[in-house]
């Protein structure tokens, strides 16, 4: 369970470059929920993001996770509970590390205790590395010792989806994570993404800007514009909702045209 | 130096190949063994900073300015304890404020908000002091009236025909393979790979749990040990502690590490650890080849910076030359058609 209360940023206060990123966020994500968020560029989408898994610092409000206030806690703890995908695939993995490296640095995330600290790598980790990666069905069982920058886009984004959720986490970010991806890799590492989802029951939110997506999947749409969330949809009004309406109730709650030429272009599929 | 024909020059250089009487006085003169001997000593206790520069500037991404006066800290407090009659806890000592040094660097980086080269330059300030303290406000120390492990070590295999000559070499062969191997396990622990995916990519480590901040602490601590441990056994080596022993080790270090690597590329961190101690024998044998050539001993530095800028381009130069081939080429063949 995921929850923002009243929660607000503004970059660079008091000078000429003032933005209010967020202001006056309310969220809140029941256990399994899995919301789409869309919004025009520079809406806040991923500057909330950022929030939950606190790259920064809230000016005001609370988040609370799993009854557990985390506003103050450094992103470094937090991250034991939260899992980020980036629209980049480049920043989820370390490239000059082999995808078992990676993997068992994944896997640091279940471990607390300090003498696991100086352990290495087991044959059973191993072992259970490859049986993951081999669901990923992208034959990179077979390349455990090959340094994670040799692997392609989509093979990375799919080791990182892995590697997020390898321990459950409390709450997922997708942050647009196939948008830099071909169309075809991107609808595997999709398929993926609502395999793992469905399966663990796992709280999701995902930025996207493909408007068929975002009243596909998940059983929430959240609409976002100038650091606030204008709309949220679900229920019975989401299922009978057609993109067409969904453009139409954006220009109703924001008064413009969604700007971005992605969604228009993606309204027709 | 008195000029000579090229050809005695070039004999002095390519001494194996050029054999025969015309040259035959003059050999002796060049690789005698004792002089490749001291050479490879001098490489692997040297090896040890090249290691510690391999952690911060490989592994972390972080180029430590504190190294000069970690090293010349390694020699004040290895000489200082060395005198009072324990070379091998004057080792430990120095290990001990390495870690210190090393602490403080990172201390100043990750809690306090200084830019990383900063803190070095900040940290390696401070310890010229500290290091003239630590020497009781003098600038140099010998140890020539004390035990060292090198003279433990020799009483022991007096008169044994070939321990007797090469019983130095095989400590610090000993020493920088035993440290080799402890930091190639070390960065494949849990927490040897956090250190390196924080200088691979910082964006992930932080979404993977681990704290940068400490990861750079521990990674900076482990270097430093490693650097004061040079500069102790160095002390003991040279039975003296001088304050400017420290002086340029960054360029030298660097120098041996990219040497190293230059030769050896990636691999595993076994195969890495030991190209820079082989990278670091290198670099002495060439330093040895330099002063053979007569070079005056105070150009040594110009020597070390020319080297390390050389290895440092040399694989830049190599794409460059394949490139220019294949343009070459290219032009060529649309010339002949």
């Amino acid at each position: 369970m995921l929850e923002l209360k009243n929660i607000s940023k503004t970059f660079n206060p008091g000078t000429v470059n003032e933005k209010s990123a967020l202001s006056h966020v309310n969220l809140h994500l029941d256990n399994g929920d899995f919301a789409t968020i869309i919004g025009s560029n520079g809406a806040g989408k991923s500057t909330m993001f950022n929030a939950i898994t606190g790259s920064f610092y809230v000016d005001e409000g609370d988040i609370i996770l799993d009854d557990e206030n985390i506003t103050y806690v450094p992103e470094y703890k937090r991250s034991k509970m939260i899992g980020h995908l980036f629209q980049d695939p480049l920043l989820g993995t370390a490239p000059h590390m082999t995808i078992e490296e990676n993997l068992t640095l994944a896997y640091l995330r279940a471990s607390t205790k300090s003498h696991q600290f100086f352990s290495r790598l087991s044959k059973k980790d191993k072992e259970k590395f490859r049986e993951q990666l081999a669901l990923l069905d992208m034959g990179l069982e077979d390349r455990l010792k090959q340094p994670v920058g040799l692997l392609s886009g989509g093979q990375r984004q799919a080791l990182t989806l892995l590697m997020a959720t390898m321990v459950t986490p409390k709450i997922l970010l997708l942050d647009e994570h196939t948008a830099a991806l071909d169309p075809a890799t991107a609808e595997k590492v999709l398929k993926l993404t609502k395999d793992i989802i469905a399966e663990r029951g796992i709280t999701c939110l995902m930025v996207t800007h493909n408007m068929h997506q975002a009243l596909e999947l998940g059983n929430r749409t959240l609409m976002m514009d100038s650091g606030r969330i204008v709309s949220d949809i679900y229920g019975e009004e989401r299922t009978k909702m057609t993109v067409d309406d969904l453009l139409t109730k954006f220009k109703e709650n924001v008064g413009a045209q969604l700007d971005n030429d992605r969604i228009l272009f993606s309204k027709e599929k | 130096m008195y000029r000579k024909h090229p050809a005695e020059f070039f004999g002095r250089m390519f001494p194996i190949t050029v054999t025969g009487e015309r040259f035959g006085n003059d050999m002796e003169t060049i690789f005698t063994a004792s002089i490749i001997q001291s050479a490879m000593e001098l490489g692997c206790i040297y090896a040890l900073v090249a290691m510690a520069l391999f952690i911060s500037f490989t592994i972390l991404n972080i180029a430590d300015l504190s190294t000069d006066g970690c090293f010349t800290l390694g020699c004040a407090v290895g000489a200082v304890v060395t005198l009072t009659g324990h070379p091998i806890l004057g080792l430990l000592a120095a290990m001990g404020t390495g870690v210190l040094s090393g602490f403080i660097t990172a201390f100043l980086q990750t809690k306090m908000g200084v830019e990383s080269i900063l803190a070095g330059i900040i940290v390696n300030t401070g310890l010229y002091t500290i290091n003239i303290m630590v020497m009781g406000f003098s600038s140099n120390i010998n140890l020539f009236k004390c035990d060292t492990i090198f003279s433990m070590v020799k009483a022991k295999v007096e008169g044994i025909p070939f321990l007797a000559s090469w019983y130095k070499m095989i400590i610090v062969l000993v020493i920088v393979i035993i440290i080799g191997i402890l930091i190639s396990i070390f960065l494949n622990t849990r927490i040897g790979l956090s250190i390196r995916a924080t200088g691979d990519n910082p964006h992930m480590v932080r979404a993977s749990s681990i704290n940068p901040a400490f990861t750079i602490t521990v990674g900076l601590c482990v270097a430093n040990s490693l650097t004061a441990l040079s500069g102790a056994v160095l002390a003991q080596y040279q039975k003296s502690c001088d304050i400017n022993f420290g002086t340029g080790m960054v360029t030298i270090a660097l120098a041996s590490l990219i040497i190293g690597e230059t030769l050896i590329g990636k691999g595993s961190m076994l195969r890495r650890v030991l190209g820079v101690i082989l990278g670091s024998c290198l670099y002495r044998f060439f330093v040895a080849i330099a002063l053979r050539l007569n070079i005056p001993a105070e150009s040594l530095k110009l020597v070390s910076a020319l080297i390390v800028a050389i290895a440092i381009s040399f694989p830049y130069m190599k794409n460059k030359l394949a490139l220019f081939k294949q343009i070459h080429a290219a032009r060529r063949e649309r010339m002949g058609r």
